[in-house]
This record gives structure tokens, C-alpha cells and sequence, in this order.
């Protein structure tokens, strides 16, 4: 992405900034949406301008100047004072900043991978053409994602209650001793987990059986030619076209993970006895907007920016890697 | 849910829990809209309204812009548009606290227009729009149409807003959605109860003393359901926004 960013600007680079744009003819690209040369193109700035102008204010703005601040010793009452790195160097030395670490990564691989498996397999369902009543299906699978985060919050926390919650009702038959969804590390993070799970599950199993829909007949059909069977076709021949689609729900799943927020601070507003709803997000929160300290929660917000940046170069990396020994085999 | 609510504290707790609805949701639910210090009905409508100012709002400049970006050659588009979908990366939280000082020093703190105001665009709007508009509307239509001497803002209201109408309304409803499920936020920058949006509402549904299930519930019901009877007629609608939108991305 960044590389076309960089050739792009270049070619685009115009001699005056003020020269009229329909002079360039941009050569035919072979994707990219080109507009309708018959149109007149002064109306393209000013149409855009109303968003640009918002969007920069409300959007861009406040991006940079959490850079500015996260250098800074930042009180809204005492003033600031600048610090140089000093706030990502107590960031570094934080325990608290790595058990929230610890701890979002936890719920996240807790909801991600549970979760990516059932919506496949739901999807797989939904796709089967014996299924009646598909689209009634597929409306249901997206009640959930309606359905608001305190609201599912304070339904969980009953479900996952220690002496009368259901879920611990349920293990008791099986003989499991009562768990205590709140103050074990692993059991909370499964309990916060089960909020997530329950809420995208139904969202990504939609997105899944879309690009299910998307793979052509022709493959299945050239599959049980060969004699593969269902089990096989699924594994050889839909995995591998949901690639992209597993990418992208990966990112946007470790996007979503690095702002878990309501469901911890409904639970246990200062992270809990031990810390372990302590997430990235509400550790943000906590020092911002409990103990003020702008400057330093500004560094928190860089740190999970990085984060999330990392993680997407590893899974574009990862891909690319995927699918460059597709083609050699 | 319903069920926790409308039942007793003693019926809920007591093991195995009760399956049944019981017959005490009407007392419930007067309980929560007369909670002591909070205000249902307020936070009902405060979120109705920032809600529809913000699907309105999100609809129209994605729109506009969404058909600029589409359709017109003008000079920065690519740049404008990587620059755009590159933004859609940087997770909210980065940006948080300015946007918080921001909205402090315009004086909007404790009003619903901090919750409005910083949402009327997305990046996010903005590009689905755009691929919308890209996948929708013919190239051909619009030429005919400018050499028919149309001008571009007759063509954009008589041309393409009919054709992106429904689409228009999902990503609408997405901003609705969004806006309605929205805690963070709102938790900021609101402070009086009276302004509070249902969210917010909810989590103050704790007794001094103990614990009312029932009377949380009951809340957690009655924020859900109305969402619940708009499922009911948009809920096919979105379904096939998520799915169109899986496919492109």
C-alpha cells in the first residue's frame, strides 16, 4: 500500500498546483475506478471539501497533536511541561502497561480463534443449499451484533455469576467444580471472551458465507470428478479461497481486541483484584481520564497504534508468504 | 433477558434459575424508567436524536464525497483516497484525548453535540460510499447525462441519489447502529445524567445497596428492544449490506 502511495504521488506530482487537473489524462490503470472524463471535474473539490474540512478537524487533528502530547507531561489542571521520551520510557517500565498486554492478548486469542472457527463451519451450513429458509438465517445470525455491549455485559456476567449463574449450573452437572468467572485470570478472560464471541460470531459467519457464495461451481465440480470427498473439498477447496477474507477478518478482529473497553470496566472498573480485565483500552482510560495524565495516556494510545500496525504488516507478510508457495506448487 | 426481568431477585437466584417468564415486567420496567437518578426517557431520546443527526449527517457527506471520489477527476483524488484508506487503519483510541480537549475548548462537554459533531464523517462512510457508487452507477448514464447539458449537481441529486437510495439507507442504518452501541465515547464526554445516552444510562442501574438483577435487566431489555422491532424491518437489508461489503473487502 505504501509502496503505490509513493509512486502514485509521484506520477500524479503536478508542475502547479494551480493548474487545471483535467489537463493530465492519467493513463487507462488496469483496477483503479477512473471518473467520467465528460463530467465537469471543478465540482470535485468543492464536493469533497465539506468532508475533508470535518474529517481533518476531527479526524486528522487530533492524531497529530496525541503525537505532540506524548511528549509532554500533561495535566489539564497543572499545565504541561515537556519531557522528551520520558513518558514512553515509564510506559516501557510500567508492569501494568505489559499485563495489559497480556491481558488483551489473551481475550483476543480467547474470542479470535474460537470464534473464526465456529463462523466458518457456520457458514459452511448456511451455504449447503438444503438449508431452508436462508435469508431467516441469515437475519438471525446478525441480532446479535445489534444488540448493545452493556446489555450483553450485565446478561453475561449473570450467565458466568460464580454460586447461581448458568454456565457454572451446567458444569456442575458434568461434576466441575464452581468457577469463578471473575477473580481467576483465564476464567475472566473466557467470560470477557464470550461477550465478544457471542456478539461478531453471527457478523463474521455472514461476511464468511459471502465470500463462500463467491467461489465458482466449476472448482467443487472438478473436485468430486476427482472423488474428493465433502471433508476433502472443504479443506482443499474452500479454505484456500477464504484466504483473504480470513486476513481480513484477522485485522479487523486485532483492531477490534485492541478496543475491549466496555465489557472489562463494566466488570471491574479498575481492572480487578489481580488486574485481569486490566485491557490496553481501559488502562487509556484509567490514566487519562481517572488520574489526568494525558501526556502518558497519549503514549499508551501510540503504543497500541504501533501494535495494530505490526500486526497488520505480519499478517500482509504472512499472506504474501501463503500465497507466493501457492504458486509454486 | 426478558426473562431474568420481568422474575423476582429471589426467583433469579435461586438454583436452577427460572426458565419461565414471570409476570413482573410492567413493574420492572416502571421501576427503571423512574430509577432514582437516571433518566430513562431522556437517555432514550438523546440517543434517538444523536443517532438520526448522525445517519443523516454520515449518509449526505459520504454521499457527496463518496460520488466526487467515484466519479470526477479532480486533481489530488488518488492521493485524497490512499490517504483516506490509510487513516481507516489507526485504531480510535490514538486520537482520543485531543479530540476530547478539542470538544472541551468548543464548549460541547455534557452536551449530545460531542457526541454528534466528531461523527458526522468517517473514513469509513466515505470509501464504502465510494465503491458503492463505483459499482452502481454506469459510467455510460452520467455521459449521456452531461451531454444532455446536465450540470454535475443536477446529475449527482437526479441521477445517482436515486440509484444509491437503498444503499444509502445501509450505511445510515450502520451509523445508527454505531452510534446506539457506542460507550466509550459518549462515557467521556457526558457527565449529567440528563444527558446521558442509553449506554451510559444502563450501567448506572446499580442500586446503592446490593444488587437488582432484575431491575438491570429489565434496562438491558428495554435499550435492546427497540433496536429489536427496527430489526425486524431493515434486518434483511443489512444483512445483504455486510454481505456486499465482505465480498469487495
Amino acid at each position: 500500500m505504501k509502496d503505490t502511495l509513493a509512486r502514485k504521488g509521484r506520477r500524479k506530482a503536478p508542475l502547479s498546483p494551480w493548474r487545471s487537473a483535467n489537463r493530465q489524462k492519467p493513463a487507462k490503470a488496469k483496477k483503479p475506478i477512473e471518473g467520467v472524463a465528460s463530467l465537469d471535474h471543478r465540482f470535485g473539490i468543492p464536493m469533497v471539501a465539506p468532508f475533508f474540512i470535518i474529517f481533518l478537524i476531527f479526524g486528522m487533528a487530533p492524531v497529530v497533536y496525541s503525537i505532540y502530547i506524548s511528549f509532554y507531561k500533561w495535566d489539564p489542571l497543572g499545565g504541561s511541561t515537556f519531557n522528551g521520551f520520558q513518558n514512553f520510557v515509564t510506559l516501557w517500565g510500567d508492569s501494568d502497561f505489559w499485563l495489559a498486554i497480556r491481558n488483551t492478548f489473551s481475550i483476543w486469542a480467547l474470542s479470535t480463534f474460537p470464534q473464526m472457527a465456529m463462523a466458518i463451519g457456520l457458514a459452511a451450513i448456511l451455504r449447503s443449499r438444503k438449508l431452508r429458509g436462508a435469508s431467516f438465517w441469515r437475519t438471525i445470525f446478525l441480532v446479535p451484533n445489534i444488540t448493545s455491549v452493556i446489555a450483553i455485559t450485565i446478561v453475561f456476567q449473570q450467565l458466568f455469576g460464580r454460586d447461581f449463574g448458568i454456565i457454572n449450573g451446567i458444569l456442575g452437572l458434568f461434576g466441575v467444580d464452581n468457577i469463578d468467572f471473575v477473580e481467576g485470570v483465564v476464567p475472566s478472560h473466557i467470560q470477557i471472551a464470550a461477550m465478544i464471541t457471542w456478539r461478531w460470531v453471527g457478523y463474521n459467519t455472514l461476511i464468511f458465507l459471502a465470500s463462500m457464495l463467491a467461489i465458482p461451481d466449476e472448482l467443487y465440480e472438478s473436485a468430486s470428478v476427482d472423488g474428493a470427498t465433502k471433508w476433502q473439498q472443504f479443506i482443499y477447496v474452500t479454505l484456500p479461497q477464504l484466504k483473504n477474507t480470513i486476513t481480513f477478518v484477522l485485522v479487523v478482529g486485532t483492531i477490534g481486541g485492541l478496543q475491549v473497553f466496555a465489557e472489562p470496566q463494566q466488570i471491574a472498573a479498575d481492572g480487578g483484584s489481580s488486574k485481569q480485565f486490566l485491557t490496553l483500552t481501559l488502562f487509556l482510560y484509567n490514566q487519562a481520564f481517572v488520574n489526568n495524565k494525558y501526556g502518558y495516556a497519549a503514549a499508551i494510545g501510540i503504543a497500541i497504534t504501533v501494535i495494530v500496525l505490526v500486526i497488520s504488516l505480519i499478517n500482509f507478510l504472512i499472506t504474501r508468504r501463503i500465497s507466493s508457495d501457492g504458486v509454486k506448487k | 433477558m426478558f426473562v431474568v426481568a420481568s422474575n423476582t431477585n429471589a426467583e433469579i437466584s435461586k438454583s436452577p434459575p427460572s426458565l419461565v417468564p414471570g409476570g413482573r415486567f410492567l413493574i420492572v420496567a416502571q421501576k427503571v424508567m423512574s430509577a432514582e437518578g437516571v433518566y430513562f426517557g431522556s437517555a432514550l431520546l438523546n440517543t434517538f436524536i444523536v443517532g438520526i443527526a448522525i445517519a443523516v449527517a454520515q449518509v449526505i457527506f459520504s454521499a457527496v464525497a463518496g460520488f466526487a471520489f467515484a466519479k470526477l477527476n479532480f486533481k489530488g483524488r488518488k492521493f485524497s483516497i490512499l490517504f483516506i484508506v490509510g487513516t481507516m487503519m489507526l485504531p480510535s483510541q490514538l486520537g482520543i484525548i485531543p479530540l476530547f480537549m478539542l470538544v472541551k475548548n468548543l464548549r460541547m462537554i455534557d452536551t449530545l453535540y460531542a457526541l454528534i459533531v466528531p461523527a458526522l464523517v468517517t473514513a469509513f462512510g466515505v470509501f464504502w460510499m465510494r465503491q458503492i457508487i463505483d459499482a452502481q452507477v454506469p459510467n455510460e448514464l452520467l455521459e449521456a447525462a452531461s451531454i444532455d447539458g446536465a450540470s454535475v449537481p443536477r446529475i449527482f441529486f437526479r441521477v445517482v441519489l436515486p440509484i444509491i437510495k437503498q444503499s444509502s439507507f445501509v450505511l445510515g442504518l450502520f451509523a445508527f447502529l454505531a452510534s446506539w452501541n457506542d460507550y466509550l465515547w459518549p462515557t467521556i464526554v457526558l457527565q449529567s445524567p440528563q444527558n446521558f445516552t442509553l449506554q451510559v444510562a444502563l450501567t448506572q442501574l446499580k442500586p446503592m445497596y446490593g444488587l437488582d438483577y432484575a431491575l438491570q435487566m429489565g434496562g438491558a431489555f428495554l435499550a435492546t428492544a427497540p433496536l429489536l422491532i427496527l430489526f425486524v424491518f431493515v434486518g434483511r437489508r443489512l444483512v445483504s449490506g455486510v454481505m456486499d461489503g465482505a465480498v469487495k473487502g
